[in-house]
């Protein structure tokens, strides 16, 4: 198929209604809007559900309606609008339904501003709603990975009985590449034997995420649980480069990832042993991978467009096995190739120290906001 | 003489086919069963329980999903209007009800019900009003009488720094998009027979595809006002009913000559 030059957010949108997207519910916010206004043009075109809600607390309880049907359902927002969501979302995963969400990062807190950061990260995958649930989160670098990513986010929503978010920013959502669109697949038919529909036929069916025995409720957790010890099991992704005689390793996911990929091939040129490693699933997170590589290189470079929040991940995953180090940018401002090349012929240079925490030292030896 | 009455028996009363065999758990006193009996019986009535899909909210009515026996969500505080509103558009060809209470509908869900009701939105939604937050235990709600006393009022609702009750009926018969909007009363007989006709009008409008349709059913709370049953019908007739006349706020025209 051509590939077709497409701004991140509008090639979501079409990826999601080619993976057989039946309702679309959202809000305007920056810079997720082009999602929105995408479908509100293509999906009453192909005669399917497209509501603008009146808020995202309504956008979200709308995709928690239509996805008690088993229907594909997707809302996209961008980090405040997340937050407002977290209700609806903690009752979707207390139901156990398959959603997506696009997440189009901005940079924060508060209001923030609409550039591209990564501050969403601690709040999309280490939970945000209420009560014990994990998401799948799908991290992307590009637009094409947006695409590829919406489409396997509805079949992991759909397998597991998940919530699926793309965890995307601004830079992501607003830039324009030329990407390769996935085939059309036809709207589900059949439905799961958990949907409602209207009982014709059968027992009445009823959706609900309220258990008022504390044991019963523990049951629906620990399924919960397993189910994720289930995609943990199957489901993690990542991409390594330079890998094979690395003795030092750049990490970071999304945009931060694919800026440090620059700075790691101008260091390879320069001779310098080092290779990258970004996860495309940061939940579930490849623990596995940092712990192993760990075990093996003389250091470690994590950089983010955040205060290090994957960075904690990280350090946990490593177990101070290899010495840590931390570099990001915040609040939107995006990082470049240099800053990182930077950051890693310092680390190249030394010495290293796995005391301390390395959020600590970058803080120490940065001079912004001092 | 003797009369063999078994097989002169007529069964003239019994559960309609739309509830379960569930005792329910709601207080003595109190109205939310005879609002789901006469939702049951219109769903009978009309033949719509196999493409009925309900909505319940939280509150009191947070267990519908137990007492009727079609298919039914379940939706956070409030959110039921935006969660029928997903139902709906998946399946524009069922019928979709929530159920509410006033903590839920005309407080927290504020949002929610205007935007169904400006959007059109072709559901049905029934209000039950009783004046105050009743699973939380009597606190007072937007729509709690001026002067009336709720454990979060204790000296009575004073008007000055908690406003004024809020009239939910008239205030969405204002919105274009709104096809049905009346108040009825649960507090007699003959009252309780006009919110059901009203009910079944509500379903008309929502099967003809005419919009959005409410009925707000004025309930009573004997728990949490103190009284007993028989007091609690009294207080609502005499109290509630001034304050929210009974009445038909909008009407479409298509349903506005129908009679059951």
């Amino acid at each position: 198929m051509a590939r077709e030059m497409m701004k991140g957010n509008e090639a979501v949108a079409e990826a999601a209604v080619r993976a057989g997207l039946a309702a679309y519910f959202g809000y305007p916010i920056t810079p997720q809007t082009e999602l929105l206004e995408y479908l509100s043009r293509r999906m009453p075109e192909l005669g399917r559900a497209f509501v603008q809600a009146e808020s995202e607390l309504a956008a979200i309880n709308m995709v928690y309606g239509a996805a008690c049907t088993g229907h594909r359902v997707m809302s996209s927002s961008s980090s405040p609008g997340v937050s407002l969501m977290l209700e609806g979302i903690s009752y979707v995963a207390g139901t156990e339904l398959p959603m997506v969400l696009v997440d189009v990062m901005r940079g924060g807190p508060g209001l923030g501003n609409i550039a591209p950061a990564q501050g969403d990260y601690n709040q999309i995958v280490h939970g945000g709603g209420h009560g014990d649930y994990r998401s799948i989160v799908l991290a992307p670098a590009s637009v094409q990975e947006s695409v590829d990513l919406t489409v396997l986010a509805f079949d992991l929503a759909e397998k597991y009985r998940s919530i699926t978010v793309v965890l995307s920013d601004g830079s992501i959502g607003q830039m324009m590449e030329p990407c390769e669109l996935p085939p059309m697949q036809p709207l589900k038919t059949k439905f799961p034997d958990w949907a409602v529909s209207g009982a014709d036929g059968r027992e009445r069916r009823y959706l609900s995420s309220i258990n008022l025995d504390p044991a019963a409720q523990e049951v629906t957790n620990f399924r919960l649980m397993r189910r994720w010890q289930e995609i943990e099991a199957n489901e993690i992704r990542y991409k390594e480069y330079y890998m094979d005689d690395a003795r030092f390793v750049v990490t970071g996911f999304g945009s931060a990832g694919r800026v440090a990929l620059s700075a790691v091939r101008a260091a390879r040129a320069e001779g310098i042993p080092v290779g990258l490693i970004r996860p495309v699933t940061v939940a579930p997170f490849p623990n596995k991978v940092y712990e192993e590589i760990a075990s093996r290189v003389d250091g470690i470079l994590v950089v983010e467009m955040n205060s290090g929040q994957m960075l904690d991940d990280v350090v946990r995953a490593t177990r101070c096995q290899a010495p840590v180090e931390f570099f990001a940018r915040m609040g939107g401002v995006f990082m470049l190739p240099d800053e990182v090349l930077d950051e890693i012929h310092r680390m190249v240079k030394g010495p290293l120290t796995t005391e301390g925490h390395p959020r600590d030292r970058w803080l120490n030896r940065v001079n912004i906001g001092k | 003489m003797a009369m063999n009455t078994a097989d002169t028996e007529t069964v003239v009363y019994s559960r309609p086919d739309g509830l379960t065999d569930t005792s329910t758990h709601y207080c003595p006193g109190c109205t939310h069963g005879t609002a789901h009996r006469l939702v049951a019986e219109v769903i009978d009535e009309m033949g719509l329980k196999a493409k009925t899909i309900g909505v319940a909210s939280v509150g009191c009515s947070v267990f519908a999903y137990n007492y009727f026996d079609f298919d039914f969500v379940q939706a956070p505080h409030g959110r039921a209007p935006a969660m029928a509103t997903g139902v709906k558009r998946v399946y524009p060809d069922k019928i979709v009800l929530t159920y509410q209470g006033d903590g839920d509908l005309a407080s927290i869900g504020t949002a929610e019900i205007v935007h169904a009701a400006v959007r059109g939105e072709n559901i049905t939604v029934f209000f039950l009003n009783n004046a105050n937050y009743g699973m939380t235990g009597g606190q007072m709600a937007p729509t709690t009488l001026p002067g009336q006393k709720t454990t979060s009022s204790p000296n009575g609702r004073d008007v000055e720094t908690q406003g004024y009750p809020i009239r939910m009926a008239e205030m969405l018969a204002t919105l274009e998009g709104a096809s049905y909007v009346v108040r009825r009363s649960l507090h007699d007989p003959k009252n309780i027979r006009l919110a059901k006709k009203a009910i079944r009008t509500a379903l008309e409008v929502q099967v003809r595809g005419l919009g959005f349709s409410l009925v707000e059913l004025l309930s009573t709370c004997s728990t949490n006002w103190g009284l007993t049953p028989v007091d609690s019908l009294r207080w609502l007739e005499e109290k509630m009913v001034p304050y929210y006349p009974i009445g038909d706020y909008k009407v479409h025209t298509e349903i506005a000559n129908l009679r059951f």
